[in-house]
């Protein structure tokens, strides 16, 4: 992972946030949830900041991040993909469709590609299951989607530069 | 005290509320399997997660075995320790844990003190029924610890000690279920994070997860160059705790056997730390009277207290965690480097031997002093003025190798100019002993008057902070005391709020001071074999016809013939140092 550079008004608006849970280590769970939703993820140069700011080892930090699957060190792709692997989608073959995704873009569930366009998750049930499998990307929902359709749909939001 | 009566193996007893059933049956003469679990007497060591399972045992009444340590004793309670459910649930947790475990017992460190191996030596588990993925892991070879987190068990002992007593705050519990680990923050390297490589880790890890970088073949390749005169260099605490590998009782002293080994080995010359640590006395002691007398002079800009710098891990934790108070400790360097920096320029040139030609060796009761030795700031174009840095334990090794009988050994002297030294060097070994040596020093120096009584018990303990004022004629000289580097934050949290009223602390890293030290032979828990090396270490000293440093007759000859004086010109160059922020960006790969 390269070095980032992290904007010094979101660190300003970091130690905000911080300031706001009164830069008490017990509220570090809600501290990183706040960095999470201003980042959209927790590279380790936040983490610094958040136990500078509470007074806690970068190494606590870093062990309650990596326990919650909730957070992420990996920023999401510019358009962020979903599988669902609900009982529906799964006995109508979403794994292969995963499965699919991950040859094609190259990457592993949790993962971005390295040019920051894609990255790949998996989900229980989006509500839909009558379009059952149902992947989404971004806002998006696709459904009925077969492994044959996969590649048609990266090429959809690749040729997507605006 | 409310009290409480319960049945342990059929046996009535009468504990304090609050008393677990580990401690309970431990009071009735019950040994419970432990694997966990730790306590350390007397230090603020407190391991108990409850995690391994390993101390079950049967409770009338309870459906499920209850985990002893973490159960509390109960009117009424009666208690089985080792019946066949009991026995064959601790089986089925230790063949779980092994099924994820490298079988590599034969070529391990750790083999033969491992607790994780004696245990299953006792339970008698000649087969694992579990098969299945083992994990694995990034490892991490610093200059002084190696991880091997294959070997881990999850016991978070290390944790406690780096966290709770040390509050370094290194290591944590990275990631969940299957792919847990013990590591520092994003798993990277301990040489990148803010360990401080006291080694109190490695001390208290119960398999060979965490162990000391292994310097013993570099000293062996060195004594077989024919170019290479070797020489080495043994710390006050080694001698106090090398016995304990060879079968000996605790607090032996084995200075005479470990000398003739050491020869025996092959170096060139035997030396003693305790010279240098002589040396230390005198510039430490004398920094601190200048300093003294600028504050009674008046002067606001001096530093007080002043604070020890001979412990390498006590130097790296300030340098991460106080950079602001880079300015306080004293500017001497530690009794390893300021005999390497002598060995290497007034012994090089007396012996005529080309700096490059003379390996120093030092045997250390340390891991960070491995660091320390390895700093660039302690190099001349390059070449370390310590070479290598081994510990007690690999010392141990290395006379286990080359097949001494260690006890039939003779008693041999230490070679001269460097190996001559006053009980002062000596109970550097122990907390409280060097700003001991200090104040017999300093005393003299100060009111020219001689010291009848050189005994300051009043500095001696095991207290974690301790505190003394010495009269020093008149003049009121309060010392603190600390060791642990919990304990030591303590103290330095009260300086940076202005709040101390020391004239001078010492801090060491480690609990008791170096005969605790990361690379001793393991205690397995046992807080008195610290007590028993410090009572060994008061022995020597008391049994040493000098006393205090500046009657050592070669430090005199040194400052005669090489030096000038104390805190001179010479001895800035050769034995003062800086020291440097620490805090490193973090750094991923």
């Amino acid at each position: 992972m390269a070095h980032i550079k992290l904007a010094q008004n979101k660190v300003a608006e970091l130690k905000e946030v911080c300031k706001k849970f009164n830069n008490d280590k017990g509220e570090l769970i809600n501290v990183l949830h706040a960095a999470q939703s201003l980042f959209g993820y927790l590279p380790a140069e936040v983490q610094e900041v958040v136990a500078n700011e509470l007074n806690v080892s970068i190494a606590h930090v870093h062990g309650v991040v990596s326990f919650y699957s909730f957070f992420t060190m990996i920023p999401k792709g510019k358009y962020p993909i979903s599988i669902c692997m609900g009982t529906a989608c799964y006995v109508r073959g979403a794994e292969k469709v995963l499965n699919e995704f991950k040859k094609l873009l190259d990457i592993k569930v949790g993962e971005t590609t390295p040019d920051g366009v894609f990255s790949l998750n998996s989900l229980r049930c989006v509500g839909a299951c009558g379009l059952a499998p149902v992947v989404t990307v971004g806002e998006k929902v696709h459904g009925r989607v077969a492994v044959e359709d996969v590649k048609s749909i990266i090429e959809e939001y690749k040729n997507d530069k605006e | 005290m409310d009290k409480i009566k319960l049945t342990i193996d059929n046996t009535l007893v009468e504990v304090e509320k609050g008393t677990t059933v580990l401690e309970a049956a431990k009071l009735t003469g019950v040994d419970i399997p432990t694997l966990c679990y730790l306590k350390l007497e007397d230090t603020a060591f407190e391991n108990t997660p409850g995690g391994c399972r390993m101390c079950v045992v049967e409770v009338e009444g309870r459906r499920n075995l209850a985990p002893s340590c973490k159960t509390q004793c109960e009117d009424g309670m009666f208690v089985s320790t080792h019946t066949p459910r009991v026995v064959n649930a601790r089986r089925t947790v230790m063949e779980l844990i092994l099924s994820d475990h490298p079988f590599e017992c034969l070529v391990c460190t750790k083999s033969g003190k491992c607790d994780l191996q004696s245990l299953a030596q006792d339970l008698g588990i000649r087969e694992i029924h579990y098969q299945g993925e083992k994990s694995t892991y990034k490892g991490d070879e610093s200059p002084g610890i190696i991880r091997e987190p294959e070997k881990c068990i999850m016991c978070r002992r290390c944790e406690t000690a780096c966290n709770d007593v040390q509050t370094v705050g290194t290591l944590s519990a990275l990631y969940r279920g299957f792919g847990s680990v013990v590591a520092p923050a994003f798993e990277m390297d301990l040489d990148h994070s803010s360990c401080t490589f006291c080694g109190q880790c490695v001390a208290v890890c119960p398999t060979g997860a965490l162990i000391e970088r292994d310097n013993t073949w570099k000293v062996m390749e060195a004594i077989m160059n024919p170019k290479k005169t070797v020489i080495v260099q043994t710390a006050p605490a080694v001698r106090a705790a090398l016995g304990e590998e060879f079968g000996y009782e605790a607090g032996t002293l084995v200075t005479g056997k470990m000398v003739s080994a050491l020869r025996k080995i092959g170096f060139d010359y035997v030396f003693d730390t305790d010279f240098a640590a002589d040396l230390t006395i005198m510039e430490e002691g004398t920094e601190l009277l200048e300093r003294l007398n600028k504050h009674l002079q008046g002067d606001k800009n001096v530093k007080l207290p002043m604070l020890t710098s001979c412990c390498p891990g006590w130097v790296n934790f300030f340098e991460y965690h106080f950079p602001d108070m880079l300015d306080i400790p004293s500017t001497a360097k530690s009794p390893q480097q300021m005999f390497g920096a002598i060995a290497k320029s007034y012994f090089a040139e007396k012996m005529n031997i080309d700096r490059k030609d003379l390996v120093v060796v030092s045997v250390m009761p340390c891991l960070a002093k491995k660091f320390e030795a390895a700093r660039p700031e302690f190099a001349v174009d390059g070449d370390p003025d310590v070479n290598v840095s081994i510990t007690t334990r690999e010392l141990a090794q290395m006379i286990k190798s080359a097949n001494l009988n260690f006890d039939a050994l003779k008693d041999d002297d230490f070679d001269r100019p460097l190996g001559e030294s006053s009980g002062a060097g000596v109970i550097f070994g122990s907390t409280g002993g060097v700003i001991e040596a200090a104040v017999r020093t300093a005393y003299e120096l100060h009111t020219g008057k001689t010291l009848e009584k050189v005994d300051f018990n009043e500095l001696r303990g095991f207290e974690g902070i301790r505190s003394a004022t010495i009269d020093f004629d008149g003049l009121p000289i309060n010392i603190g005391i600390a060791h642990g580097l919990g304990n030591a934050r303590t103290l330095l949290e009260e300086i940076r709020a202005g709040k101390s009223q020391f004239h001078a602390i010492e801090i060491m890293a480690c609990p008791g001071g170096c005969i605790g030290g990361g690379g001793q032979p393991y205690h397995h828990g046992d807080v008195s074999i610290l007590k028993k090396r410090q009572i060994a270490i008061y022995q020597e000293d008391a049994g040493k016809p000098i006393r205090k440093s500046h009657e050592n007759p070669y430090i005199q000859n040194l400052y005669k013939e090489y030096l000038g004086a104390p805190c001179s010109e010479k001895s800035h160059e050769l034995l003062h140092t800086n020291y440097f922020a620490k805090k490193k960006k973090i750094e991923i790969e």
